[in-house]
């Protein structure tokens, strides 16, 4: 019976409101009434609405903003453990919304399938996992100057705990080790140089080389935490590196992320780079006990991801786009940009804020914004 | 064994085999003065390397030393000392009292009185009082607060207004007052006696209440009793000089001290220039307002080269008098003719204002409860307590929880049992008269042992419920007074280059909508306001239509050309800010060529 009462507010309402209040109106209230809370709910959507010409833009900025001088003041940066610390608070904010390729501490979160999910095995898959370089299980690299051989000395007892042998080691250094004689001597692998002239600095090179050899698991995790997350055991790492990740099979490629807003951005599109922004800035405020609505992140992320790709809040980012020269000479560096702009010949309409600011015109927002079109007579 | 690295104000200079040994001995030596009493030692406790720093500007303080436990300062010593028979030189050269640095403190065990002395001390404290500055020391019962609270309070007895130098009234010092009746504080510190604070008191003993009174107290204001006032609370007379010199110019010319005449460029009015007798100098007990003339001064011509044969000397001096500037006046305290190094007449004229304390005025208690004026109540509607006391300041309870400042309270206990005993009370900082003495003597005295008393509304004679909280403080008056602050500006001078309002107080400046009050504009969309809010620089200018650069319209011809195109190109005028124009003249200089497109706005 309200059902039809409900199908008529359908391109009123928008469905997650809808639903809601249908779940929360009990079944027996009049007809009348319902219609009486559904009008209501229409006008209160409605206000809630930004106004045709409001300067959403700035209300997200000083609604970020605001927030942010007090962050500075009263927080720790880091969070966690001795080896798995991941940036947070206002450096974090700052490293999302520049639109850093390299941030400071990445990590990935990676949801487990079913067996292993329930904890089976988690030890060993994490330890999978983590990227071994020849350097963790080498105790000491020595060069022998008088026989131009390089001693790789290794730890046996490391060795034994994490699976290698000799021989898987030596498959490793393969494509390394062209120009060198092999050869492993209980713990130790000797190479031998084959060029009896190979200079010490090449020999010295190639030591160094080496040294990040990658032996096992994925590349660039440098560290991992199983940990339980609700009623499944996931893997916290430091280092990411999500290609490589969901290809491997234990792993839910649907649920599995990283806090690398550009590694998402190549891995799985532009679109899940949007939404992770999102995440990554709204969980930072929250973290902080701020209350920001996420709306305004909402804003900043799409303005960030509008040209296809991550591009930072700076001069080299979002503003660079912006297609005022007065506008992009106001933000930083103006010679520069007015420079460039004369060189091709820019036009500058004066259709935003900024520039209309600069040469007291009004600014095309709020009241500003509209026209008057009137026919005049002619007499 | 190893070596140990002796360096001498920071210079390696060598080594030696005991270093325990070698600072001891040079600690002796300086002792019997065969080392200066300047030269500080320090061994570090790790490396076992020795500094020695002799340079200039590091803090030192004076302790005295200690061998075995015992003091060297010896009671003996202590009665000579005030027979006068041993002064503080003595006692240095003697080895009794020593100046240590930050670095040889660190390898020293000090005692903070007699009675800790233990066989590792090295040094004595003495005075615990000596740990403290010269302002921090004034600050009575100063342990009972935290340290910041201490700082503040020191701070703001520098900035009190006070009776600063005996010889003011011949003096030129900028920007200074003098307090009328300055009283000695009745809670003193040892400090007070030894520097005879007495002699330049720099505040006054008034009757504090600690309660609220609608409201006008809040946020630090305090309430001032206007019966106060008018006894001469808080009074001060504001001196402000100006000078004025003859300075003597390229080719002979020279300014001259006179009457200007009529002809000279700049000339005021004759009624700015009144005061001034003949010698172009105003007299003293002269009442003078802004824009009043105080030296009448001439100068000659910037250029040397408008003086060219053809024009009359004279018409081209310039005038330069000193006059009061916006907002000040007073009286011609004092003038002085004099010359300088140069052997160029001198003169200096003294303005005088006299400051009764207003609303806005800063004041202070010692404890760095600091706050400005919010109200100044009639005496009749003050609230008065059952024996007929009114308070002369109306303290916030508000400002106490947060700061924790005790001492404020104590003092205020302090305050009275002295006003009602007829004593100063010693509340020098760790050696005071203890709070539960004064409150015992408080009652002998018939008053309440915790300080309160019974409080009745000025206004309606109705006991408040609670108990009041009041007593006698020492208040000081700090040197910032709202006549020289106080700035509003509706119309005024701009600026040269960009048209728009001068800023700050001097030049009668406007206030500065900036760039974060801007935006709440837009993002209220109020458009139009903020189009209005930023036209102080607008202009209209004539827009070359063909070209899009600026114009020239020639009023005289009644023609317009542009500088680019065609003669008698269209003009159109348009509306921006000038501003922008010297924006667009800016790229012109960088070779760019900023042309406007027009079109039309309906």
């Amino acid at each position: 019976m309200t059902d039809e009462l409900f199908a008529e507010y359908e391109d009123k309402l928008p469905k997650k409101v809808l639903g809601e209040l249908k779940e929360n109106i009990p079944a027996k209230t009049a007809k009348g009434k319902v219609r009486e809370i559904m009008d209501t709910a229409v006008k209160e959507y409605k206000e809630s609405m930004a106004d045709p010409g409001e300067c959403i833009g700035n209300v997200s900025a000083e609604s970020i903003g605001e927030p942010g001088t007090q962050m500075t003041l009263n927080t720790f940066h880091f969070a966690g453990v001795a080896e798995m610390n991941v940036t947070v608070g206002l450096p974090r904010i700052i490293e999302i919304l520049d639109g850093r390729k390299d941030i400071k501490t990445p990590s990935m979160e990676i949801y487990l399938k079913k067996p292993y999910s329930q904890g089976k095995d988690i030890k060993e898959l994490a330890y999978s996992i983590k990227e071994t370089l020849l350097n963790d299980i080498a105790l000491e690299f020595q060069i022998n100057i008088v026989d131009l051989s390089i001693t790789i000395k290794l730890d046996r007892e490391l060795m034994r705990r994490s699976g290698f042998t000799s021989a898987t080691i030596l498959n490793g250094l393969k494509r390394h080790t062209k120009s060198y004689n092999v050869k492993a001597e209980g713990d130790e692998i000797i190479l031998k140089s084959r060029s009896k002239e190979a200079a010490l600095n090449s020999l010295y090179k190639d030591k160094e080389k080496m040294k990040e050899v990658h032996l096992k698991g994925v590349k660039g995790v440098k560290q991992v935490l199983p940990v339980k997350r609700g009623d499944e055991y996931i893997i916290v790492t430091a280092g990411s590196n999500l290609l490589d990740t969901l290809n491997l099979e234990e792993v839910d490629p649907t649920k599995t992320t990283t806090n690398n807003i550009h590694e998402i951005a190549d891995v799985l599109g532009i679109e899940a780079a949007r939404q992770a922004i999102i995440n990554e800035v709204f969980g930072v405020i929250e973290n902080q006990g701020l209350n920001v609505d996420i709306r305004h992140i909402m804003l900043v992320s799409d303005t960030m991801c509008t040209t296809g790709g991550v591009k930072g809040i700076t001069r080299y980012g979002v503003v660079s786009e912006k297609s005022s020269v007065l506008a992009r000479a106001s933000f930083e560096t103006p010679i520069k940009h007015v420079i460039s702009a004369a060189l091709v010949g820019e036009v500058d309409y004066l259709t935003s804020v900024v520039e209309n600011v600069m040469i007291n015109q009004p600014v095309p927002v709020g009241t500003g914004l509209p026209g008057l079109v009137t026919k005049v007579k002619v007499k | 064994m190893t070596m140990s690295e002796v360096y001498i104000n920071n210079k390696l200079s060598g080594e030696i085999d005991n270093p325990q040994e070698f600072v001891q001995q040079f600690r002796e030596e300086r002792r019997r003065s065969a080392i200066s009493h300047n030269a500080n030692i320090f061994l570090h406790a790790i490396t076992q390397d020795v500094y020695i720093e002799t340079m200039k500007g590091r803090a030192r303080r004076p302790l005295i030393v200690v061998r075995d436990g015992r003091s060297m300062l010896t009671s003996d010593q202590v009665s000579k000392l005030e027979r006068k028979e041993l002064i503080w030189n003595d006692l240095i050269s003697k080895g009794i009292v020593e100046y240590l640095d930050a670095a040889e403190e660190e390898n020293s065990l000090v005692a903070f009185t007699e009675d800790d002395l233990t066989p590792e001390h090295t040094h004595l404290e003495i005075s615990p009082l000596g740990m403290l500055g010269l302002c921090a020391a004034l600050v009575p019962y100063g342990n009972f607060n935290q340290s910041t609270r201490l700082n503040a309070g020191a701070k703001n007895q520098k900035q009190a207004v006070g009776f600063y130098a005996a010889n003011f009234s011949v003096r030129m010092d900028m920007d200074v007052s003098i307090m009328h009746y300055p009283q000695m504080p009745l809670v003193q510190t040892l400090m007070h006696d030894i520097w005879d604070y007495g002699k330049h008191a720099a505040g006054q003993n008034v009757i504090v209440a600690i309660m609220s009174y609608k409201g006008y107290n809040m946020e630090d204001a305090i309430i001032i009793n206007r019966g106060s006032l008018d006894k001469g609370l808080g009074r001060s007379t504001y001196f402000r000089p100006s000078t004025a010199e003859e300075l003597r110019y390229a080719g002979g010319l020279v300014d001259e001290v006179s009457i200007p005449d009529k002809d000279v460029k700049g000339f005021k009015s004759d009624k700015d220039y009144r005061f001034l007798e003949d010698d172009g100098i105003i007299f003293p007990e002269a009442k003078v307002t802004e824009g009043d003339v105080i030296i009448g001064k001439t100068s000659p011509p910037r250029f040397l080269s408008s003086l060219d044969e053809y024009s009359i000397a004279s018409s081209t001096r310039r005038e330069s008098s000193s006059s009061l500037s916006h907002g000040e006046e007073g009286i011609i305290d004092f003038v002085l003719v004099t010359e300088n190094e140069e052997g160029n007449k001198l003169v200096q004229v003294r303005v005088r204002d006299s400051r009764t304390p207003e609303i806005g005025d800063k004041f202070t208690s010692r404890h760095g409860q600091k706050g400005v004026v919010g109200l100044i109540v009639p005496p009749e509607d003050m609230p008065f307590s059952s024996v007929g006391t009114v308070p002369d300041v109306i303290f916030s309870p508000h400002g106490i929880p947060s700061r924790m400042t005790i001492s404020h309270l104590i003092e205020m206990l302090g305050g009275k049992v002295g006003a009602l005993s007829g004593r100063f009370i010693n509340g020098t900082t760790f050696d005071a008269e203890p709070e539960e003495a004064l409150r015992k003597e408080l009652l002998s005295l018939g008053f309440r042992e915790n300080g309160t008393e019974v409080f009745y509304h000025g206004e309606t004679g109705e006991r408040f419920p609670a108990k009041i909280y009041v007593g006698n403080m020492f208040y000081l008056k700090l040197k910032h007074m709202v006549a020289n602050k106080m700035h509003s500006r509706a119309r005024g001078p701009i600026q040269l280059l960009t048209r728009q309002p001068t800023e700050g107080r001097a030049k009668e400046g406007g206030l500065r909508l900036g760039e974060m009050e801007k935006d709440t504009f837009v993002a209220h969309g109020a458009s139009l306001l903020l189009k209005e809010r930023f036209d102080s620089d607008k202009s209209i200018l004539p827009i070359s239509e063909e070209s899009g650069v600026i114009a020239i319209v020639d009023e005289y011809k009644k023609k317009s050309y542009c500088p680019l195109s065609s003669e008698n190109a269209v003009i159109s005028y348009v509306e921006m800010s000038y501003a922008f124009k010297l924006l667009l003249d800016e790229f012109k200089s960088l070779g760019i060529y900023p042309k406007l497109i027009l079109e039309s706005k309906y």
